[in-house]
């Protein structure tokens, strides 16, 4: 096996191996379309196959954990819209729980209630954008990330107006919400929740009988459960594998525990089994949304005595996940009493749901890897914070 | 829903009668109480959660790295029972978070220490038994200069290999130049310039 570290960090796209001219040396990325961003894969091939595959990261690295150490609680709400950019109702609401078990507060039921809907809807975005990108990497460039866009539109348009931004939203509060919704908003809401059933629909139609997409998905990047598990995969990813372990059943945060749905489990784990859950699960989200707007109470959308400014949580520490889109994102935060947190820890998804990359795509051919890379749905201002 | 900490504390100990196990208190409401583990005996705890019926800790979620300048300041979050020895000095801790995925129990915290915050930073990894730790342990020892034995690849991840310092200690201070990085453009200027010679004045 050729050692990584021989290879300069800014090595020229292909290079013969020095040891056996018989392998070719693949940097791919970090500015290729496939890799979902600025993330890099020094690949060893021996013909098509893959021998070695290296994960390089660090290019969008900025210390958001040093950065939030540096400044308030609350200072850091914004920039958890920038960890995984798809989704940031969903990183809010992972901090802002974090902060809440760290300092015990209470949130009304209308902020839960919100905050589920919002959620469930940042689940829709993120397995709808997917679709797009996954059929992108599988040559069908633009047209099913055509459709995949206009729905997800109708919900950022949503998110505007409830939020005041499309994508960077800002929104959760320690205790609740920023503001209520608005006006209307849930009526326009049900709306787009009940037009989404047929987009799906016609979505899974085209795709899931698409040969393209059979033969280059099915028994693509399976792994044992064990492994999975071991490896710290969460998700869709764990799930299609057939591991039963949603965090919003196993550890019932906020009030998920009020809705009625279920868990979709694959059977085999390759990257088809990948898709195929997260259109169950969108399916699933629209279940516990039609619930939600239904029983959505009046009420406080924050708790009235929640501290904004020099809000001070007691000494201790606290780690909290939710179910993200993506996987399990957890924040574990050390407070030593002052404004700013002594230790703020992000636990990304998909930086751990890549531990397994070399794993999955040794000895199947080059274009495999794209498509497993693709079937972790990763957001690399997650993986490099 | 926080832990029953203590029966898993009887069983480690019943099972591993010379590891050196304590348990701390968490003073906040999380209630989020922790083993300090020797590091010395870190893996095989890892392996006894691992791998004991009724345990089953199959799922390391999450490590995080913590450092601490003054390291009496870390028994103020995780509180000894009884009187404990006050540590001296600075260290640096690692803190992981484990759950079950069959029992669905979690989270159970453990923690390890450095001796300081200099020379003696080694932690045995426990990639040996938990994978997901892979990536995580070498995030800890790029950021905060933890030297975790045994880890298959320790290399630098989030900074690049050049870069000397650990940015997320306490002490560390940002360069002046912060925005330079070195890339081969440099070099490749320097070639261009005895390539053209004196023409490149013109």
């Amino acid at each position: 096996m050729i050692s990584d570290s021989s290879m300069p960090y800014s090595a020229p796209t292909l290079e013969p191996g020095e040891d056996d001219d018989q392998l070719l040396r693949v940097s791919l990325g970090p500015q290729h379309p496939s890799t979902h961003g600025v993330f890099r894969m020094n690949v060893v091939l021996d013909g098509e196959t893959v021998v070695s595959l290296k994960s390089v990261f660090g290019y969008l690295h900025r210390n958001h954990e040093k950065l939030a150490e540096n400044m308030t609680y609350l200072s850091s709400m914004p920039y958890t819209d920038r960890l995984d950019y798809i989704c940031p109702l969903t990183n809010n609401w992972a901090l802002a729980h974090a902060v809440e078990k760290l300092a015990g507060i209470e949130v009304p039921e209308r902020a839960e209630f919100i905050r589920v809907i919002t959620a469930e809807l940042t689940r829709l975005i993120n397995h709808t954008a997917f679709m797009g990108f996954i059929l992108g990497d599988m040559g069908a460039w633009g047209s099913a990330l055509m459709y995949a866009f206009r729905e997800r539109e109708k919900i950022l348009d949503l998110f505007e107006d409830l939020t005041g931004a499309r994508m960077m939203s800002n929104f959760m509060r320690y205790g609740g919400c920023r503001n209520d919704l608005p006006a209307g908003w849930a009526d326009r809401c049900s709306i787009v929740v009940n037009d989404y059933g047929p987009f799906l629909d016609e979505l899974e139609k085209f795709l899931v009988g698409n040969e393209i997409l059979l033969a280059r998905t099915q028994d693509v990047g399976q792994l044992p459960q064990k492994t999975l598990i071991n490896g710290g995969i969460t998700g869709p990813m764990l799930r299609a594998a057939g591991v039963n372990y949603d965090i919003r059943k196993v550890e019932p945060y906020g009030i998920y525990d009020r809705f009625d749905f279920r868990i979709p489990l694959g059977a085999k784990g390759d990257c088809y089994d990948r898709i195929m859950i997260r259109f169950l699960e969108m399916r699933e989200s629209l279940k516990i949304l039609r619930q939600a707007l239904d029983q959505l109470p009046a009420g406080d959308y924050i708790h009235p005595k929640a501290k904004i400014r020099n809000f001070k949580p007691p000494v201790g520490e606290a780690y909290a996940r939710i179910e993200g889109p993506k996987g399990e994102l957890g924040f574990h935060l050390i407070s030593d009493g002052t404004v700013n947190p002594f230790r703020y820890r992000i636990r990304p998804p998909s930086f751990i749901n890549l531990t397994l990359l070399e794993d999955m795509c040794l000895g199947l051919d080059l274009a495999d890897v794209v498509i497993i890379l693709g079937s972790v749905d990763i957001v690399l201002g997650e993986v490099d914070r | 829903m926080s832990l029953e900490i203590e029966p898993i504390v009887a069983r480690l100990r019943e099972a591993l009668p010379t590891a050196g196990i304590s348990l701390r208190k968490n003073p906040g409401p999380s209630g989020q109480h922790s083993l300090l583990i020797d590091s010395a005996s870190l893996i095989d705890v890892c392996r006894t959660l691992r791998d004991t019926p009724g345990l089953e800790f199959d799922f390391l979620s999450n490590v995080t790295g913590v450092d601490w300048p003054v390291a009496a300041k870390a028994d103020t979050i995780a509180i000894p029972e009884g009187e404990g020895t006050a540590p001296t000095g600075g260290m640096l801790e690692v803190v992981y978070h484990l759950y079950s995925t069959t029992l669905r129990t979690g989270p159970l915290v453990l923690r390890a220490r450095t001796v300081d915050r200099e020379k003696q930073v080694q932690i045995p990894s426990v990639v040996s038994v938990f994978r997901s730790a892979e990536l995580q342990e070498r995030e800890i020892f790029d950021l905060y200069g933890v030297i975790f034995t045994g880890h298959p690849d320790l290399r630098r991840i989030l900074m690049w290999d050049e870069f000397v310092d650990h940015p997320m200690r306490k002490d560390y201070v940002a360069p002046d130049d912060y925005e330079y990085e070195p890339t081969p453009h440099e070099a490749v200027l320097e070639k261009a310039k005895k390539h053209y010679g004196e023409r490149q004045k013109i």
